[in-house]
């Protein structure tokens, strides 16, 4: 069995690679579009979930690519951490493309391609082993972005696409730049044979330049200004797809390159815990003073990566651990939080706070799937996040970092504090009379395919709003004007909920299997504290 | 050691040119800072201590052929996303603020042709006010 699942690593890289090219060909509208996407997204879910369960006892899975001897070759590995983050990009990736099918932007050309591609490349940057290679699988992720972006941005809006590809694009030749002078100390991009190399200071500052370029790419602060800037005029859905994927793979290389090649040496761990805790200090606040929902979430996620690498700074077991379930959490919520503000934007065609109000009492389901990732992001118990900062928090006190510790607590506080304006704007405020308007002016955007922000005549869109106000019918009995139980007009259609509410659940699900998922995570770490056996695993030893 | 100065130079310019305004000279950019990290890796293979790997004999002083392949796939990739990122030049509402701010364009930004371009593919009332005022 093990075998056989060995032999088949490159298909997950290989199998959606190939059926995105042939959906190419596939008509636009052609039903097999969606259904093939589907299902080979579900097919991804289930192979992860299949090499989780085989990794779960510390075996690691080891393809040599042609089957050169290890050292030589370019390995695919697959142990713990791995298969746990596979997973769960899996997870992220089914979700968002589910609501793309629902928001009908699976219906633009060759969305299903572009999102199995950039499935195929995570999956092969999840499990390579060589940092070329890793390069090349980062820049298969990052091409069908650009088309995702291309496709799927705010209609016209390409300002932010260009910022996007402009970064990036400087970031990937930064880490190539990296991997070129990694290979001119040591001979070799091989990540097991560079195992412990970090040690020799030329190795360590070449590595250091290819962890600068993921910094780039993971947003960290000094670097993180591009971020929310770049993802808020993408299509929601797709920007809750790339936090699923592009930071988090970003950060998943840090955490596999200060295990195996700087085997946690101290110094390193005290730029990253400096930079980490900055991050996640500076994301907080920024997120206070955002006026508009999305900006607002991504810097909030801005703060989570900086969660995330408190865990690897502090390289404790148990800090490993603490990151790790971070990470885990970070997807579902912030995948949650990001497709909530899809569904506002899409239905209101605005995520501005004092522009959109009122929604507690019009759209139940919702606000349940707000309040659960909300306070799951804040560190409430029963949901995911509780477990997640809990564990930092505990991970860093116990490792004598009391300060950070403290800030770590400072911080949750004032995420909640602006995920409290979100609630208080958005949810509880009072509906003002021109939201009707703003969702009429939206709802002709669409039909007509204009470009957002496009200025619609004021007597259309009276006349949208008050039609919709009439297709629901009048008012159960006699309401006052501004009556919040006014349930008339626009409505967020239950398709767009849906998937949110899927990632809400699983927080909550993750917030009671708390137990189950921090064992899962200290198997996760159990890898990269002790890189012996990926060594000899890769090397063939 | 004309290796390292040509790498050099090639990232300066490169650099120099990627914080230029418009989106023609990011592109152009990008193109001489994708060649100097190519021949950084070439260089990474020992360019100076090794041979061609014919007609010498010794096959410990053969060129290593492993950062040629390096760049081989690099370039390939560099080529693809040049492309894609001269799409997004073109593409789109007007809304390119990487160019000048109000007022005439400078000479040299009308010399990218890239205006030109845009108004051929995108009659635009702002584009003809532009125009007219030039």
């Amino acid at each position: 069995m093990i075998g056989i699942v060995e032999l088949l690593l490159p298909l997950f890289v290989g199998a959606p690679l190939l059926l995105g090219g042939i959906l190419f060909v596939v008509p636009r509208h052609h039903p097999l579009q969606l259904i093939m996407g589907m299902g080979s997204l579900l097919a991804l879910l289930g192979g992860a979930i299949v090499l989780l369960i085989l990794t779960f006892d510390g075996t690691i899975l080891v393809h040599q690519i042609a089957l050169w001897p290890g050292g030589i070759s370019i390995p695919f590995v697959a142990d713990s951490f791995s298969s746990l983050i596979l997973v769960v990009a899996a997870i992220v990736s089914v979700i968002s493309f589910h609501y793309m099918i629902a928001s009908g932007e699976a219906q633009s050309p060759s969305i299903a391609s572009l999102v199995l591609i950039l499935a195929g490349g995570v999956a092969g940057a999840l499990l390579t082993a060589d940092l070329f290679n890793l390069f090349v699988f980062i820049e298969v992720m990052l091409l069908p972005s650009y088309g995702l972006l291309l496709f799927l941005s705010r209609r016209g809006d390409m300002a932010a696409s260009r910022l996007y590809v402009t970064v990036n694009l400087l970031a990937s030749t930064l880490f190539l730049a990296g991997v070129g002078l990694i290979y001119a100390v040591q001979g070799t991009v091989n990540l097991a044979a560079l195992a412990g190399a970090g040690d020799d200071p030329a190795t360590a500052i070449a590595t250091a330049v290819c962890l600068g370029a993921l910094a780039v790419k993971a947003s960290v602060f000094p670097v993180h200004g591009w971020l929310a800037r770049a993802y808020g005029s993408a299509s929601p859905a797709v920007a809750a797809l790339f936090s699923g994927l592009h930071t988090k793979v970003a950060v998943y290389v840090v955490y596999r390159i200060s295990s195996v090649v700087f085997e946690g040496d101290g110094a390193w761990m005290t730029a990253i815990m400096v930079v980490a805790a900055l991050t996640l200090a500076v994301g907080a606040l920024v997120a206070l003073g955002e006026r508009e929902i999305r900006p607002l979430l991504l810097f909030q996620m801005v703060s989570g990566i900086g969660f995330i690498l408190i865990g690897v700074a502090l390289f404790t077991p148990e800090g490993l651990t603490a990151g790790i379930v971070y990470m885990v959490h970070h997807m579902v919520v912030m995948g949650s939080l990001l497709l909530i503000a899809s569904a506002i934007e899409q239905t209101y065609g605005s995520g501005r706070l004092d522009r959109v109000a009122g929604l507690r009492t019009r759209e139940p389901l919702l606000t349940a799937a707000f309040v659960i990732s909300a306070l799951s992001l804040a560190g409430l118990p029963p949901f995911s996040g509780f477990v997640a900062k809990y564990a930092v928090v505990l991970a860093s006190a116990d490792a004598g970092q009391v300060l950070i510790a403290g800030l770590l607590i400072i911080v949750s506080l004032l995420s909640l504090m602006s995920l409290m304006r979100v609630w208080a704007d958005m949810f509880n405020g009072k509906r003002h009379t021109d939201v009707e308007v703003l969702a009429a002016e939206e709802r002709i955007r669409t039909r007509e395919g204009l470009f957002d922000g496009a200025v619609i005549d004021t007597d259309t869109a009276a006349a949208e709003a008050a039609q919709a106000l009439e297709q629901h019918g009048p008012p159960r009995g006699v309401l006052a004007s501004g009556d919040p139980h006014d349930h008339r007009g626009t409505r967020i259609p239950l398709r767009l909920v849906i998937p949110a509410l899927m990632l809400s659940g699983l927080s909550v699900g993750l917030g009671f299997g708390g137990e189950f998922l921090l064992q899962l995570a200290e198997h996760a770490s159990s890898v990269l504290t002790d890189t012996s056996g990926y060594v000899g695993a890769v090397m063939g030893q | 050691m004309s290796l390292a100065l040509s790498i050099g130079v090639l990232a300066a310019a490169g650099v120099f040119l990627v914080l230029q305004r418009g989106m023609i000279r990011i592109i152009l950019g990008f193109v001489l800072l994708t060649h100097a990290v190519n021949l950084l890796i070439i260089a990474a293979g020992g360019v100076s201590r090794r041979d061609a790997p014919f007609f010498g004999g010794d096959t410990s002083q053969a060129a290593d052929p492993l950062p040629q392949a390096f760049v081989l796939t690099a370039i390939v990739i560099a080529f693809a996303i040049t492309v894609v990122l001269a799409t997004f030049a073109v593409v789109g509402r007007r809304d390119d603020d990487t160019e000048a701010d109000n007022g005439a364009p400078s000479q040299s930004e009308v010399d990218d042709g890239e205006l030109d371009a845009l108004r051929d593919s995108e009659p635009d009332s702002e584009l003809e006010s532009e125009g007219e005022r030039r």
